[in-house]
């Protein structure tokens, strides 16, 4: 469970196992991310920018890649760090939001997940992390947009 | 106001400033990892729009494959794309042709 109280009050209740996943997963992500970002399983992480123009897109890349990867691990980090927490900030739970997501993109492309929505779900354990993850994911969101 | 000075005339670099001119559209491309109300709510954060307006883009996302989520200047679009890559949806911009 995951709720709002009020402005920048979130509440999280998680079982052990969830909680390990959200201390684990997103320092493997950001060391993942700073050893190459380019690396081409990250690469719905740093999606171009001019589809059409590699040289605008290098330029563009050029000038604010760096701080991309930078706004993406600290999102990772915050997770990892609060991953044990009873109560976040507005912050912290929009740092949750990013960061399970692009964990999610990250496995997502690993796992090639389509868009088939008929499709039958493999129960094998690391398709089951990815439905996990969404299932979090998913709540956040509903926390987020939550009227109180 | 007056000047006896000869007027330099330039000129005017037509097809560039025109060129400038055209403002750039950014779009959102479909892809099966992000969820439809994760999208829906980036789209409400980062613009303001409204959830009727952000359920509409992330509709015409999903369905048509892409969707124009915002435009103005160059910098502008820029911006936007990085603030759309920040929150990991699938961002792209080109010139209005």
């Amino acid at each position: 469970m995951l709720w709002c109280s009020g402005p920048g009050e979130y509440h999280v209740d998680l079982g052990p196992e969830e909680r390990a996943l959200l201390r684990e997963l997103p320092i493997q992500l950001r060391d993942a991310i700073i050893a190459n970002r380019d690396d081409t399983t990250l690469r719905r992480l740093f999606p171009p920018a001019y589809a059409n123009d590699a040289r605008a897109d290098a330029d563009f890349r050029g000038l604010v890649g760096e701080e991309l990867e930078e706004s993406k691990a600290q999102a990772l980090e915050t997770l990892a760090k609060t991953a044990d927490a009873t109560q976040l900030s507005e912050d912290e739970m929009d740092a949750w939001l990013r960061a399970l997501n692009d964990i999610r993109l990250w496995l997502g492309t690993l796992l090639d997940v389509g868009e088939d929505e008929t499709a039958e779900i493999p129960d094998d354990p690391p398709h089951i992390l990815y439905h996990v993850l969404t299932a979090i994911q998913s709540l956040v969101i509903d926390a987020l947009s939550g009227e109180f | 106001m007056a000047s006896t000075a000869p007027l330099e005339v330039k000129e005017p670099e037509t097809v560039e400033v025109t060129d400038l001119a055209r403002p750039w559209k950014v779009l959102v491309w479909n892809d099966p990892i992000n969820l439809m109300s994760y999208v829906t709510f980036v789209l409400q954060k980062l613009f303001g729009y409204s959830k009727q307006k952000a359920h509409r883009l992330m509709m015409d996302v999903h369905t048509k494959g892409k969707a124009v989520v915002s435009s103005g200047p160059r910098e502008k679009a820029e911006l936007d794309v990085f603030r759309l890559h920040e929150h990991g949806l699938w961002a792209t911009m080109e010139q209005d042709s």
